[in-house]
């Protein structure tokens, strides 16, 4: 139970899933943010600009949460996974170290700027460095999933010397996984970025504060969700049927195919599995779905679909030596994959489906979602739906790598440091824990408090007291009052 | 070894010197806040001073790191698995330190706040600490084994050097945040942060004579390089001397470069006493040498290009930065 595998196996899990909480968050906010500051730049109107700076402090947030955690992921290959650092590092650093020269710098140099430049940088100037914030996040999205997909589908490499090297670095960028993964992922960021700001404003609607600041923010972000969510949907289509054919052990776990089908196929809506037998114990079938959704026809001339038991043979055939230390099976887990698929696709519908209805329902000349709260509670809960399709989606990429780290060529058994013990990772993972815990609940408590408070007084940074925030007063004597008018007078004559 | 293997070796050495240079006085501004920073405006200014630069800062090290693990694997694998502990305290001062100015900000009352001060104050104390004890151990030699896996004990962590390394680097760190924020500031604080620069720099020279005194001892850098190593044991002492003096005269600008620079001659000390080698073994046939560590010919080349391609626009855009927010830290 606590081997070393087991608890850096369960630290890399707990740490990207927390770390991927505040990754679509803090990119789909500021793409939320830097659209709603266009609009103000646009129109000049200064509802647009309260809007910003309340969505802004909120993304600040979660950015900061995010930028911490994504500091861990990046040290953990060579803390926890030191031989697979050895063995891949030829090609798995690269892009690493691209993605923070390229990426990180431009991010954290640009929201810095923005953060504090509201009164030093023209209006377009300072709406143009929170895009390219968002340039950043999606370039350094595309740099650390061509790391992942090389790992999904290693490509453009040679082993040498014991280790896997690069020999093509332009393959890395052109891999199919890595095209189909940053399409998947990338709308994924914006349907939450979408989902999130929805949810917020629905419930300042129900809480009644600023009623009228935030209806138009509510259409702003089914919008984006909407356009979003199809994107989403076809890019992992297309990213399932790559699955089948570079990783089938992992396409048939999550579809739950045990054995080879027949043409045309029919579809699992309901499965349970055996684990040990490779055989579905219970299971609710749609005929001819499996075919359509695969090949998108129900034809009886599309190869057949390999089962889980076929393909555990092959592989054992195929990688004897990997066989003999996984004592034959390399079967990952069926249920976990099956189940976490369904609930990622099934909340992707919903996605499509709830944001194409809230927008009929806010239109022009009846726009009665506004005023009926069973469906504004929906519509606000939901923001957390995006959180578990995402948390799942990353479950069938990763679960579904077992037994390997890079796909048929190094197992996660090898990976692993052999010198850190396990009383260093049982350490790690309870203080990591108790910390996730901990800022998670910070974040969402001051979230909370941003809402209350509404847009009144929100500010991206620090800024001297405000004569127009009543906060300002609640606690002073009449030497600090005079300071400040004093302070005032010098800002107006350093202007 | 070849020259695209010694050109990424000076690069990791680069961006860690660059880390220190730019993070460090980061992190001498967080220690003053819960030093010298007399009131909650003092507070304030003292973090605004850093408030739109600490981020990117810190990205040094990010990208350092990627470095490393980039060009040399087999360094970057032993080294983190082998000083797992430091490095691992190091992370959780870090996140606690990254979220703090967000959190600050967003606490509504002053208990609140003080408390992500606070903590703020310690991460800072924490982190070039760690640092320098990590860096400090790593030039001794480590027990390890012939496939490059560190068995460290206790005491490979925490020893003579290491400790006097780690107060040796708070020490720099906190002196180069001084500098900044005299640099940055008006008022009381700039004249303050001058007072205690002054008090605080015979405590590094102390420092700095058992640091040369234990790396003789300690380490072979003498044996190994005695021209080079002297040269920058030299070069660390007389910035200090300028930094000191320039703080003295009130030129704050020289007493900022020169501290900044006192770092990089750190950075470069340890860097060439450990060349040919990257990591240091208790037994010498263990030793990782540069020429086995790195990464292949091609990945060096595509590396460069890369590299070479970019930093001249993050420099420009960092350089911009600082040039946006040029102005002085009010009360």
């Amino acid at each position: 139970m606590f081997t070393i595998e087991n608890l850096a196996r369960f630290q890399f899990a707990m740490t990207t899933i927390f770390h991927f909480f505040f990754v679509p968050l803090s990119v789909g906010t500021v793409f939320m943010t830097a659209l709603m500051e266009t609009i103000y730049v646009k129109t000049g109107d200064e509802k647009w600009k309260k809007r910003t700076k309340f969505f802004g402090s909120i993304m600040l947030l979660s950015f900061a949460v995010g930028v911490v955690t994504g500091i861990i992921q990046e040290f953990q290959f060579g803390m926890n996974w030191s031989e697979y650092s050895r063995y891949v590092g030829d090609i798995f650093g690269a892009p690493l170290a691209v993605e923070a020269l390229l990426a990180f710098f431009m991010e954290s140099t640009f929201l810095g700027v923005w953060m504090f430049g509201w009164d030093k940088l023209g209006k377009k100037l300072h709406n143009a460095t929170l895009w390219i914030v968002f340039v950043g996040t999606f370039l350094s999205s595309l740099w650390i999933l061509a790391a992942n997909s090389w790992m999904q589908n290693p490509v453009g490499y040679a082993v040498r010397g014991g280790r896997a090297t690069l020999i093509s670095f332009s393959a890395l960028l052109t891999n199919p996984q890595t095209i189909l993964e940053f399409a998947h992922v990338t709308t994924g960021f914006l349907l939450t970025g979408g989902f999130i700001t929805a949810g917020i404003a629905c419930f300042q609607i129900l809480k009644n504060r600023e009623v009228d600041m935030f209806k138009p923010v509510l259409r702003l972000g089914l919008l984006v969700a909407l356009i979003a969510s199809v994107g989403n949907f076809v890019a992992g289509d297309q990213q399932m049927i790559e699955v089948k054919n570079s990783q089938p052990m992992k396409f048939a776990a999550a579809e739950g195919v045990m054995t080879t089908t027949e043409n045309p196929a029919e579809w699992a809506m309901v499965g349970f599995y055996n684990q040990a037998d490779k055989e579905e114990i219970f299971g609710i079938h749609v005929p001819y779905m499996l075919s359509i959704l695969t090949y998108h026809s129900p034809s009886s001339k599309n190869p057949p679909i390999q089962g889980v038991q076929e393909l555990n043979k092959k592989l054992a055939e195929k990688y004897p030596e990997a066989a003999k230390e996984l004592h034959g099976n390399f079967v990952p887990p069926i249920n976990a994959l099956f189940w976490t698929f369904r609930i990622m696709a099934g909340i992707s519908m919903l996605m499509i489906l709830l944001s194409a209805l809230g927008l009929f329902w806010t239109r022009k000349k009846k726009p009665w979602l506004y005023e009926n709260r069973p469906w504004l509670h929906i519509y606000g809960w939901f923001l957390y739906a995006p959180f578990i399709a995402i948390t799942s989606g990353w479950l069938v990429t990763e679960l579904g790598r077992y037994p390997w780290t890079v796909y048929g060529l190094f197992t996660i058994r090898d990976s692993v440091s052999p010198n850190v013990s396990v009383g260093s990772l049982i350490f790690s993972n309870s203080v990591y824990f108790l910390l996730f815990c901990f800022l998670g609940s910070v974040m969402i408590y001051f979230t909370v408090q941003r809402m209350r408070k509404g847009t009144e007084g929100a500010e991206t940074a620090y800024v001297e007291l405000d004569p127009f925030n009543k906060e300002s007063f609640s606690v002073h004597d009449t030497q600090d009052e005079e300071e400040t008018s004093k302070e005032n007078e010098d800002k107006e004559a350093n202007k | 070894m070849t020259g695209l293997q010694l050109f990424w070796f000076i690069i990791v050495g680069v961006l860690f010197s660059g880390f220190f240079f730019l993070e460090g006085f980061d992190y001498g501004v967080g220690m003053s806040a819960i030093t010298i920073a007399k009131d909650k405006r003092e507070i304030e200014q003292t973090i605004g001073s850093i408030g739109p630069v600490w981020d990117l800062n810190e990205v040094w090290l990010l990208t350092a790191g990627g470095a490393m693990f980039a060009s040399f694997p087999y360094w970057y694998a032993s080294l983190f698995s082998g000083f797992y502990l430091v490095l691992f305290l190091i992370l959780v001062g870090l996140i606690f330190r990254g979220v703090t100015f967000e959190f600050r900000h967003h606490a509504h009352s002053e208990k609140g706040k003080m408390f992500w001060t606070k903590t703020l104050g310690v991460a800072s104390f924490a982190i070039p600490f760690l640092f320098g004890l990590m860096f400090t151990s790593m030039i001794q030699g480590v027990p390890m084994d012939a496939h490059g896996n560190v068995s460290a004990t206790f005491t490979t962590y925490v020893n003579p050097l290491s400790v006097v390394g780690g107060v040796a680097v708070l020490l720099l760190a906190w002196l180069h945040g001084l500098n900044y924020l005299a640099l940055k500031t008006e008022g009381d604080l700039r004249a303050r942060s001058a007072k205690v620069a002054n008090i605080l720099y015979f405590v590094l020279y102390a420092g700095e004579v058992v640091f040369a005194v234990l790396l003789a001892i300690f380490t072979d850098f003498f044996e190994k390089h005695f021209v080079g190593t002297l040269v920058l044991l030299v070069a660390i002492v007389v910035l200090t001397v300028v930094a000191h003096l320039a703080v003295r005269a009130k030129k704050e600008m020289t007493a900022f470069i020169a501290s900044g620079l006192t770092f990089v001659a750190l950075v470069a000390l340890i860097f060439q006493g450990i060349f040919p080698r990257v990591m240091i073994a208790t037994n010498p046939a263990h030793s990782i040498l540069i020429k086995n560590a790195s990464s292949t010919g091609y990945t060096l080349t595509a590396m460069t290009i890369v590299t070479l391609c970019i930093l001249p626009f993050v420099l420009v855009y960092i350089g911009w930065t600082y040039y946006v927010f040029r102005k002085r830290i009010k009360k």
